[in-house]
Order: structure tokens, then C-alpha cells, then sequence
């Protein structure tokens, strides 16, 4: 037996080596062994969901890819040539799930915005962008080159946003409901917090007023409603309608995110700015707003998923979106009843976008992590 | 340096100040020290404007502390502050907490700045933590960086509150020593601390609070041990016993 207070005995005092750790405990074979079969139960469930796991991925895989049909001509064709997913209703309809009715002359306007954007948001999402300083410049630009891309204008043919549909749709209220409500959010939750009580006031009831009512509500109310306020004669363009509804509504769930992320600021940050002679806005930009940001990240990227998710509820006031477009082909006698495939097609586009803004607001957390 | 006349401050009905009176002149370093909720805290507090005075006047180095955000400015500039829980700013190296004010507020190019937070940072001695965040720093090491941090503002007054009460035993010294450093370049200051070995050594008088009131203002020498007053006495028997 080893006596309390001293070693075994195998080293003098302070002399012990680092030694490697036991076999079987460290690397693949050792988390195997601890995390699948531990026991003879977590044996038998590891195998029981092996046994499954392989079943579902062979019958899928079959539906899928294996037994799926791209090139037919109607849905009956491809019941004859397959038993598995009729992927031609989507091949033949590509165009229009991507661009909606935009004329096919001047797509590549928009696939020229798209292509732009990576070049826009880079400096923005990774900070070792080369050139990072003159890319924000093209950044802050961006808005309004893709807009002139997009609708025209100035030598370009003007397309009606009437005829805009399908994933660009989407992505054109997502991406500037998300790149307008995070500004405007945080404004609202400074402006929450103000010591002016009449700011606050507005501040207030804005968000209050803005966080009780469904966005759809919203929507008809941008799509019917404000008419009404506008002088008789004006018309109002009903994708700015909207995208003005999807940024309010968005901004209102950011300032309150914001603010909690305002809260968890320690009241000694802002002593420390004051002891230092720090306006109010230099503390909020370059001491409060950056951890209070940080802190809210998973916040904001969860408003900002809801909010690229509820894009789609502007095909109830008839605006094409991806459902939209999914409906109208369904309509169509020749492909009547694919709507598994369909709706299947736009549940991955917008499972993809979602995840990759998830992986990146997991990347982000991590890079500003600093051990604290 | 520090005019202090007829000073009162309330919190709501709470009277925590009551009629201060205190000069403070330049170079001159001065401890105040006393029970727990006595005011001492809210006194050097008022000094830089953390806290609003609601009576008589606060005069720092010929600047009149009134509402006016340019004189408020003007002497936080001035002054520096180290706090009980340092209030580094985790979010920024070591290096940027050091420059930031200096950038910011001062103007000062981002070069020079660097420059000169190494120079304090050598000063407080960890140089080579520069690169480093708050949240990786010992106790001690942190509130080094704050020290350096309230330098880098070149400041004519530094205020401490009680910089070494939230420390391990081991680091306390570590800091004191860079206070003992500081006080030798003749920097004015005034340091709230239940550390007696500092105000004997280092101190030119030691001012003893009390419920608000200043109760006592001597040299280091007879305040120790020839103390005037009962409430002075049973403090000091307090603190040196335990
Ligand atoms: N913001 C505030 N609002 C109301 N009362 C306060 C506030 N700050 C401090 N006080 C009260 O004022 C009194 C003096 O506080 P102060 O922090 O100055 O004491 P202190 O001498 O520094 O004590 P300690 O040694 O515990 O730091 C205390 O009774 C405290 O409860
Ligand atoms: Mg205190």
C-alpha cells in the first residue's frame, strides 16, 4: 500500500515523466470503445442503430438518386422509366424555381448580383480577407450595385419586380431583411436603453407593438393596407412593401436579442470608459456593442434563420417565392401530383442556405472566443 | 491638485457624504482608509464624475466639476482610475486595452500609441503578455494591465480603489509594487486600501472615513500610533488584529 502524502515510489519526488496514456483510451479505437461499446447494451443499441442507419440510407439513397428519373417529358413517362423520385419536373422547371419570370436575356444580371455578393460579404464574415480595407468600400456599395443589377436602370432594361420569383426572390428579401434589420435592430435596443425618455418611449413601443403582431399580418397589411396612406395615384412598389415589413418586423426580434446581450455587459465597463474619458458613442462602438454582439450571436443568427424561413409567407399575397413557383408547376396537368418532389427540392435549398448560416455563426463564436 | 469644499452626496435619502473637505496637493499621495460602507468609494468616485456631488465643490487642477461635459472631459482625461475588479476589456488584447484610450480619445496615432503602452506595460513589468487577452492572465497580472492602461492617458492624478482587495495573498505584493514604483516618479494619488504596509511606507497622510464623514487626517507616523479619535482606534485594532 502506498502511504497518504508520498508516491508509489517508482520515481523520487518531482522527478515523475510525462508517460503516454493507456492503450485503448486515447484516439479512434479509444472513443469507439468509450462512446459505442461500453456496455453490453450500448453494444446492442450501437448495433441495433447500425442495423437501421443502413436501411434508411439504402431505401433513401434508392429514392433519391439510384431509382430517380431526371429526363422524361410528363410524370407519366417518368413513372415508366423509374420507380424512384421523378427529378424531371424539377430539371424542366429549373429556370423558373431560380429566377422566377425573369426574362431569360438579362438572367445574368442577377446571377452577376449573386456572384458579387461573395465578393461584397467576404470582408464582412472573414476578417483576413485580402484588401480587406477597399473591399468595404465595395461592400457598403453593394446594395446599390445589385439593386441597379437587378431591377435596371441607367442602360439596363428595366425588369418589373413583378416577374421576380423563385430562389432569387428569396434570397433578395432574405439577404436584405438580414443585412438592414441588424443596424436598425441594434439603433432599437440603444435606443431602448437611452436616457432620453422620449427615445425610449419609441423605442418601445416599436418593438412591443412590432414583436405582438404575426408578420403575416404585416403583410397583408403592406400589400392591401398602405394604399391607403399614400396619396391617391402614387404606387407603391409592393416588393419594397414587403421587404420595408420583413426588415421592421426582423429588427424588432435583433433589439431584443441585442439588449440582452447589452445587460450581460458588466456595469464596470462602462466605469472603466467613463474613468477614461470616452463619449457615450465610443463606448458603445468600440467597448459595449462588440461583447454584447458576441454574446448575442446565437440570438441573432436564430433571427435571422426565422426570418430567411418566413420568406416564404409572401406567396399568400402573391408574390412568387420558391413555393409559389412550386405550386404554380404542380398546377400543371402534365406533372399533377409530384409535389413530394417539389416540396422536397425547396425544403433542401432551404435547409442548405440555413445550415451554412449556422455553421458560420458557429465559426464566428469560435474565432472571438478569448478565454474568459 | 484636488480642492474638495463642503462636498454632501446623497443617494435618494441616503446621505453618503457628508461635508468633505480635502486638499490634495501635487505629488502628494494620500490613503484613505475605513469600514466598509463608509463613503470611500463614492469620495474618489466624485473626483472624476462616476458619481455626482450635489453640493459644495470638486475643483481638479484648476477645472470645476459641474455639469459641463467638456470640464467633466477634461478631467477624466486627467485622471486616471484603477477599480477593485480591474475592468479590463475582455474583448481586446492586453496591447489594445493599453492604446484604445489613447487612439480614441487623445488622437493619438496608433504607432505612438503602441509605443508608448509598451513602455508602461514594461513599466508594470509583462512586456511579454502584450499580445495576450485579459481572460488568460493571472489575477495579479491583470490588474498590472490596468494600472499600465491608466497610464498610457498620461494622467496628473491616479485614483485606486481598493486595487488589491479582490487578489490571492500572493500577487497583492506584485501590484503594491508597482504602486510603490509609480509613487516614486512623484504621480499624484489617492489609493482606498486596507493595506496598512503601503500607507506607512508610502504615504504622505492617510485619511480615516466614517459613516460619510472624513474622521481624521494625519501623517502616516502618529496616525498609526497615536490615533486621536476612538473610531480611528477601534478601526485600526480591527485591521491589525485579524
Ligand atoms: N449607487 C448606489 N445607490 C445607493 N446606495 C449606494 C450606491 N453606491 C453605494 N451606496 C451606498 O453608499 C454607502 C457607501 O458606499 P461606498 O461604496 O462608497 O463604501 P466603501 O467605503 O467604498 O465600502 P467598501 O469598503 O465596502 O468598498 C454604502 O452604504 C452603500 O450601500
Ligand atoms: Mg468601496
Amino acid at each position: 500500500m502506498t502511504e497518504a502524502g508520498t508516491n508509489s515510489g517508482a520515481y523520487a519526488p518531482g522527478q515523475h515523466p510525462d508517460l503516454p496514456p493507456p492503450k485503448g483510451s486515447a484516439g479512434a479505437a479509444g472513443w469507439m470503445r468509450g462512446n459505442l461499446f461500453s456496455s453490453p447494451f450500448n453494444t446492442a443499441v450501437t448495433i441495433l442503430a447500425a442495423i437501421l442507419l443502413y436501411e434508411l440510407i439504402t431505401s433513401i439513397a434508392g429514392w433519391f438518386v439510384l431509382d430517380a428519373v431526371i429526363d422524361a417529358g410528363s410524370k407519366a413517362d417518368c413513372r415508366q422509366a423509374g420507380s424512384g423520385a421523378c427529378w424531371a419536373v424539377i430539371k424542366i422547371r429549373i429556370n423558373q424555381f431560380t429566377f422566377g419570370f425573369y426574362p431569360a436575356d438579362e438572367r445574368w444580371r442577377p446571377i452577376l448580383a449573386f456572384v458579387l455578393m461573395f465578393a461584397a460579404l467576404a470582408p464582412l464574415l472573414f476578417d483576413k480577407t485580402p484588401f480587406r480595407r477597399q473591399m468595404i468600400w465595395f461592400a457598403v456599395a453593394y446594395p446599390f450595385i445589385a439593386g441597379w443589377l437587378i431591377y435596371g436602370g441607367f442602360g439596363l432594361v428595366i425588369v418589373d419586380t413583378q416577374s421576380y420569383g423563385g430562389f432569387m426572390l428569396t434570397l433578395i428579401i432574405g439577404i436584405t431583411g438580414i443585412a438592414a434589420s441588424l443596424p436598425i435592430g441594434i439603433l432599437l435596443a440603444l435606443g431602448r436603453q437611452s436616457r432620453l425618455f422620449s427615445i425610449r418611449i419609441i423605442c418601445v413601443s416599436l418593438i412591443e407593438f412590432l414583436r405582438g403582431v404575426p408578420l403575416i399580418t404585416l403583410l397583408f397589411v403592406a400589400s392591401t393596407m398602405l394604399n391607403y396612406f399614400m396619396p391617391p395615384g402614387t404606387s407603391f412598389n409592393l416588393l419594397v412593401r414587403v421587404l420595408i415589413m420583413v426588415t421592421i418586423f426582423a429588427s424588432a426580434y435583433i433589439a431584443e436579442v441585442v439588449r440582452g446581450g447589452l445587460q450581460a455587459i458588466p456595469r464596470g465597463q462602462y466605469e472603466a470608459a467613463d474613468a477614461m474619458g470616452f463619449t457615450y458613442w465610443k463606448t458603445t462602438r468600440l467597448i459595449t456593442l462588440p461583447q454584447a454582439l458576441k454574446i448575442s450571436i446565437p440570438g441573432i443568427v436564430n433571427t435571422f434563420i426565422a426570418l430567411y424561413k418566413d420568406t416564404t409567407l409572401v406567396v399568400i399575397i402573391g408574390l412568387l417565392d420558391p413555393l409559389g413557383i412550386g405550386r404554380a408547376v404542380l398546377a400543371d396537368a402534365k406533372w399533377n401530383g409530384l409535389s413530394t418532389e417539389t416540396y422536397l427540392f425547396v425544403a433542401l435549398f432551404f435547409f442548405f442556405s440555413c445550415f451554412a448560416m449556422s455553421r458560420y455563426s458557429l465559426y464566428l463564436e469560435k474565432r472571438l472566443h478569448t478565454g474568459h | 491638485m484636488i480642492s474638495i469644499e463642503a462636498m454632501h452626496k446623497w443617494f435618494g435619502a441616503f446621505h453618503v457624504l457628508k461635508d468633505i473637505n480635502l486638499q490634495v496637493y501635487e505629488g502628494e499621495r494620500i490613503v484613505i482608509c475605513g469600514p466598509s460602507g463608509s463613503g470611500k468609494s463614492t469620495l474618489i468616485r466624485c473626483i472624476n464624475r462616476l458619481e455626482q456631488h450635489q453640493q459644495g465643490d470638486i475643483i481638479v487642477d484648476g477645472t470645476e466639476l459641474t455639469g459641463d461635459l467638456k470640464h467633466i472631459e477634461l478631467i477624466r482625461s486627467e485622471v486616471g482610475m484603477v477599480f477593485q475588479h480591474f475592468n479590463l476589456f475582455p474583448h481586446l488584447s492586453v496591447l489594445e486595452n493599453c492604446t484604445l484610450a489613447p487612439i480614441w480619445v487623445r488622437k493619438m496615432a496608433k504607432r505612438d500609441a503602441e509605443e508608448i503602452a509598451m513602455q508602461y506595460l514594461e513599466r508594470v513589468k509583462i512586456p511579454e503578455q502584450a499580445a495576450k487577452f485579459p481572460g488568460q492572465l493571472s489575477g495579479g497580472q491583470q490588474q498590472r494591465v490596468a494600472i499600465a492602461r491608466a497610464l498610457c492617458m498620461t494622467p496628473k492624478i491616479m485614483l485606486f480603489d481598493e486595487p488589491t482587495s479582490a487578489l490571492d495573498p500572493e500577487m497583492i505584493k506584485e501590484v503594491l509594487d508597482v504602486m510603490i514604483e509609480l509613487a516614486e516618479t512623484g504621480m499624484t494619488m489617492l489609493v482606498v486600501t486596507h493595506e496598512m504596509g503601503f500607507a506607512k511606507t508610502v504615504a504622505d497622510c492617510v485619511v480615516f472615513m466614517d459613516e460619510g464623514e472624513i474622521i481624521e487626517r494625519n501623517d502616516p507616523e502618529p496616525f498609526f500610533n497615536a490615533p486621536e479619535h476612538e473610531r480611528t482606534k477601534l478601526f485600526l485594532s480591527q485591521i491589525l488584529t485579524h
